[in-house]
């Protein structure tokens, strides 16, 4: 049991700091822009094939997932030179309905050049086996994932709290049109927010490849988690992304591993094998509901 | 401000789509292509569940992200209901409505007291978290979904053939689509349009706003579970699918092509998304590219939609 419980911790833990990468970049489009990008999720997928496709291509996974994220950026820059620039004076209709044209298209494309089939992505030889911590063992592939995103949490954090591009960044997510009369430009600013949340994205996508099928459609279930991450942390709040993805992260995991354990153990079987699933996956969107019940703008609301 | 008021040769126009599609069936008969008397019936359902989101949209100004939950909620009703024998049409169709319209009630008290992005995210979440519901439920089906063998019967008629349910489906579109241009010109709709328009000065003058914004997302919310429950009835299976998001997605598609707040936006959007859909997908698998092009293009060059093209939104 302690040792479940420990596994599946970690797992949260690992969860959650992936959930980090792909919520930061779109809670901060969402604060500074107040643009709905439902296309984050795509973002992602599209990542995840071209770091599979290079690290295919260069037979080594750390040089893939470099080119991978390299290639995401660019992809990034372009949609946002082209299209986000027009959305951003846009109401929220038009931001939902042009961002899911962009899934649909990247889905079908993604279909179109890589086929139906899940793409293999393998993790680096030397972390293909497990390791030994304090007398269990976990898998040395997940550990590496849980100290990237450690370390990009911890950069991104002293990226957005210490440095002065950090600074515009949280005063643009705190007040835009003053921002701007300060002479700062936020549309560049918002570029290069844009860009970096769409390497955050592949980054995320190329290292969870190994663990989850990489596979048309992948980006839409955990585009609606993210979602669900930035509104527990406040829409535009760095610190909120994190700490609601560390939540959301855990409690999904461990709600999903130990739930139907604790149901059998109270309930009659079969009544604890219908709830337990059904309540497990849904118990992420209870606690949305609660903590929106009590804190309406999430628990590190950006605009005070 | 009655932006729902159709004009006169639109009421010509649409008797006259309207016995053309009377006599539809026969004609399909004659033609020996009695396959698209079931994809008419599947579009005039869509159409039926896009006008009920057009409602919401259009008309109530709210930007709901999660109306395929109330779809789905009525397809499981009417599937529920038959697998256990119950086959009356005029029972479950109308207990179909009133279990969506309960539940968008439900989902609409909590999200209405948000706004803006988070309405979209709430009602988003909404739906997904009943997706799950019903991809977990392994009682009615989980992921495989809960199949209808025997087709509904209205007043002891059996809806068995596809024209007998075809007339069905048509018969409830007109009457919802009367029932909405009613409903727009009386006065619930002036004043949820008006809500729409000023909020604050609505609440000014005295006006529930939030009890007039709910009455419209349940009014949705029920048709767009009758419409479930036809399809239901059509398909033979109600399918988590029809819960998911992106299902959602496509209906806000179908009303924003067809034309936001436009009394047929929801029907001409429906009949132009699946006519596009199976003529593309005939010769191009991946027409789904195309169609986002298509949707980039209304959305960055004709912002109104198809509707805006013919009628007149006299604002």
């Amino acid at each position: 049991m302690t040792q479940l419980f420990l596994e599946q911790a970690l797992n949260g833990l690992q969860f959650g700091l992936m959930l980090f990468l792909l919520a930061a970049g779109l809670t901060l489009v969402f604060g500074i822009m107040d643009c709905i990008n439902l296309a984050h999720g795509s973002l992602y997928m599209v990542g995840a094939y071209f770091v599979a496709a290079a690290a295919q291509a260069a037979d080594s996974f750390w040089l893939g997932l470099g080119a991978g994220v390299a290639g995401t950026a660019l992809l990034g820059l372009l949609l946002e030179l082209s299209l986000f620039r027009q959305l951003y004076r846009r109401d929220h209709l038009a931001q939902v309905l042009a961002t899911f044209a962009l899934i649909l298209i990247a889905n079908e494309s993604v279909r179109l050049i890589w086929g139906p089939a899940p793409l293999l992505l393998n993790p680096p030889e030397s972390l293909a086996g497990p390791v030994e911590i304090a007398g269990f063992f976990y898998p040395a592939y997940r550990l590496v994932i849980i100290a990237c995103g450690l370390v990009v949490a911890g950069l991104l954090y002293l990226l957005v709290a210490k440095s002065r591009i950090g600074m515009w960044v949280r005063a643009g997510a705190a007040n835009r049109e003053m921002t701007e009369a300060l002479g700062i430009n936020v549309r560049a600013l918002f570029t290069a927010v844009f860009v970096f949340g769409a390497g955050l994205c592949a980054l995320a996508g190329g290292l969870l490849g190994p663990l989850l099928a990489v596979q048309v459609g992948m980006g839409e279930s955990v585009l609606i988690l993210a979602f669900v991450v930035i509104i527990i942390g406040g829409i535009g709040s760095i610190r909120g992304a994190l700490v609601g993805a560390l939540i959301v992260g855990t409690v999904d995991t461990l709600g999903r591993a130990l739930l139907p354990t604790l149901l059998r153990a109270t309930l009659p079987a079969d009544a604890a094998a219908t709830l337990g699933p059904a309540l497990a996956s849904i118990l992420i969107y209870l606690l949305m509901a609660g903590i929106l019940f009590f804190k309406p703008q999430g628990l590190f609301p950006a605009r005070a | 401000m009655a932006f729902y008021r159709p004009a006169r040769w639109q009421q010509t126009a649409a008797l006259v789509v309207l016995a053309a599609l009377l006599a539809l069936p026969s004609l399909l008969d004659v033609l020996d292509q009695s396959y698209y008397i079931g994809f008419a019936t599947r579009v005039l359902i869509f159409a039926l569940a896009a006008s009920s989101l057009n409602l919401v949209l259009g008309f109530g100004g709210m930007v709901s992200l999660g109306h395929a939950a109330f779809f789905g909620v009525g397809a499981y009703v009417a599937a529920i209901c038959q697998q256990a024998g119950l086959g009356e049409g005029l029972l479950v169709l109308p207990l179909a409505m009133a279990v969506a319209g309960l539940f968008a009630l439900a989902v609409g008290a909590v999200s209405l007291r948000t706004r803006g992005v988070y309405f979209i995210m709430i009602t988003l979440a909404f739906a997904q978290m009943t997706y799950y519901l019903f991809v977990s439920a392994s009682l009615w089906g989980g992921e495989d979904g809960l199949p209808v063998y025997e087709r509904l019967r209205l007043g002891g008629i059996s809806l068995a053939g596809d024209a007998a349910l075809f007339f069905v489906v048509l018969g409830a579109l007109t009457v919802t689509m009367l029932l909405f241009s009613r409903l727009a010109q009386a006065r619930f709709g002036r004043t949820i349009q008006a809500i729409r328009e000023n909020e604050t000065r609505m609440e000014a003058l005295g006006y529930p706003v939030l009890r007039y914004r709910l009455a419209c997302f349940a009014i949705g919310g029920a048709v767009a579970g009758l419409a479930g429950a036809l399809l239901a009835n059509l398909s033979g299976l109600a399918s988590p699918n029809l819960l998911q998001w992106t299902q959602s997605g496509t209906l806000l598609v179908m009303v924003i092509i067809g034309g936001v707040g436009y009394l047929w936006g929801g029907v001409v959007g429906a009949v132009v998304l699946l006519l596009l859909e199976e003529i593309l997908l005939a010769w191009f698998a991946h027409w789904h590219i195309v169609l986002g092009l298509l949707l980039l293009a209304v959305v960055l060059f004709a912002p109104k939609g198809v509707a805006a093209l013919f009628g007149r939104r006299d604002d």
